[in-house]
């Protein structure tokens, strides 16, 4: 899976499935501030993310995964 | 002791989701069952359902509040929407005062099934996300519809079987009457989906006249075969009387008595007449009525044999030779279980209201315990001062209010 189809699937679930605004997704927004994504969200997203990529995301592994382009970056190091 | 009056009510049923069209369909006597065929693959005995149509919150709640919510909180919040706005209250009003919410719901099947499922084949509760706990508690409807309208007083839920949503109001009148609340939103819910009512069919309960649905939820009727399930949310605004004058409310109609009991029998599923009298007689004790007072009685009458003959039993040794009119709106609706204690509230005073009584349909040839009765087999156009309404549950649980016309007196 390339870069773009990893993009790709994450913006589709924030817009389907976390019914975020499609405007406000950039490369440089905030998880929790700009795309509102609190911690219970992130208990579906791992959900989520186990669906669409096949593999468990670890909580350990997310410190300092801040943005939507952190989050894809962390995605492609999980999937490749 | 105060008053306690009735200044919202909501439904969202199979015979209409907003009060005007359910008060037609009660007059017309407009069944509002029909078939959900994925039952019988899924391995039902019946197809036959009250037919509830889906809300569409998406646009209505936020995602963050939408996302806890079962089936039966989700038509608990229309029901709820349409009680606070009839009521005129406000989502200012209930931010800056105290409202108090107790529902009655005995059960939430689909959240619990569709966790388990994914535990067997995970393994992983990492994997089940966050929503299910919110949904698949029995107080779902409660912590949702109180989250979602910011409610402060008291806040808890009834399990009752299907005497749920009758207790749930008469625990509202009773705090409200002593004067430990000023207003309690009230009411009964219950799922329609096809996870919700199987271990039901499985006692060979429910009705298998699928030719003919609407003809299927017979009270009273020689051919009954059998009850049909249903659901939907019903909910009502209950204020003390000097709180609602003084806020200038609207008041539809006063509850005036409650009556509760067990049957204290050996059998889970047996009713009793002994323990429906001594429901009605407190409720009517407690309302200072007699016997001739009632103008009509919404009976609980499922449309199983057991059921109404137990509740014809007693209805006989207490109303017999008065006027009150009976019918069992459930001909028309079916069972809404956990929610019917309210929604026939709501049906009840719709009647009243009105001024007339709603048939009791498809009772063509009385059995022979409801022979005495006064049922009013077709709409009778008459004035309605006061109501009994009957609810009874598994497990002997039994309920009755007493509910009157609003008079400034």
């Amino acid at each position: 899976m390339n870069r773009v189809e990893i993009e790709e699937k994450v913006t589709n679930f924030l817009i389907e499935d976390l019914e975020i605004d499609e405007a406000k997704i950039s490369a440089d927004a905030r998880l929790k501030e700009d795309l509102g994504i609190d911690s219970l969200d992130f208990v579906d997203i791992v959900v989520i993310v186990e669906k669409n990529f096949g593999f468990k995301i670890k909580p350990e592994e997310m410190a300092g995964v801040d943005t939507y382009s952190k989050f894809c970056d962390y995605i492609e190091t999980k999937v490749k | 002791m105060g008053r306690v009056v009735i200044t919202g009510m909501g439904i969202w049923s199979c015979l209409g989701t907003d009060l005007e069209t359910v008060k037609e369909s009660l007059y017309n006597g407009k069944s509002g069952v029909g078939l959900e065929e994925e039952r019988l693959t899924y391995g039902y005995q019946s197809a036959l359902t009250g037919i509830v149509e889906k809300p569409q919150l998406k646009g209505l709640i936020d995602r963050h509040l939408r996302r806890g919510m079962s089936e039966e909180a989700e038509y608990a919040f229309m029901a709820s929407r349409q009680a606070f706005d009839m009521a005129g209250v406000s989502q200012e009003y209930l931010d800056q005062n105290e409202c108090g919410c107790i529902f009655g719901n005995d059960s939430s099947a689909k959240p619990v099934i569709e966790a388990s499922r994914i535990m067997d084949e995970k393994h992983d509760t990492e994997l089940l996300g966050q929503s299910f706990i919110f949904q698949a508690m029995n107080s779902t409807v409660n912590m949702n519809i109180s989250t979602i309208f910011h409610l402060k007083g008291v806040n808890f839920t009834v399990s009752a079987a299907c005497a749920s949503g009758s207790h749930s109001i008469g625990l509202a009148y009773m705090l409200i009457k002593q004067g430990l609340q000023d207003m309690v939103l009230c009411g009964g819910a219950q799922e329609t989906n096809f996870y919700s009512m199987a271990s039901f069919d499985a006692l060979g309960a429910f009705s298998g006249r699928m030719d003919q649905p609407a003809k299927a939820s017979r009270p009273f009727d020689r051919d009954r075969d059998g009850l049909v399930p249903s659901g939907g949310a019903a909910a009502l605004v209950l204020e003390d009387y000097d709180h609602a004058v003084a806020r200038g409310a609207n008041i539809i109609a006063e509850v005036v008595g409650y009556g509760f009991s067990s049957n204290g029998t050996a059998v889970i599923s047996q009713p009793s007449d002994e323990g429906c009298m001594r429901a009605m007689q407190r409720a009517m004790k407690d309302a200072g009525v007699k016997a001739s007072d009632i103008d009509y009685i919404n009976a609980h009458a499922t449309s199983t044999r057991q059921g109404d003959m137990y509740e014809a039993i007693a209805l006989d040794k207490l109303f017999h030779g008065e006027h009150a009119l009976i019918s069992s709106t459930k001909g028309m609706t079916g069972h809404e279980c956990w929610m019917a204690g309210a929604s026939e509230v709501v049906y009840s005073v719709l009647m009243m209201t009105g001024g007339f009584v709603a048939p009791n349909i498809n009772l063509e040839n009385r059995d022979e315990y409801s022979q005495p009765l006064n049922l009013a087999e077709k709409t009778i156009e008459t004035n309605i001062d006061v109501v009994l309404s009957n609810s009874f549950g598994f497990g002997g649980t039994n309920s009755a209010l007493v509910l009157k016309k609003f008079k400034n007196e």
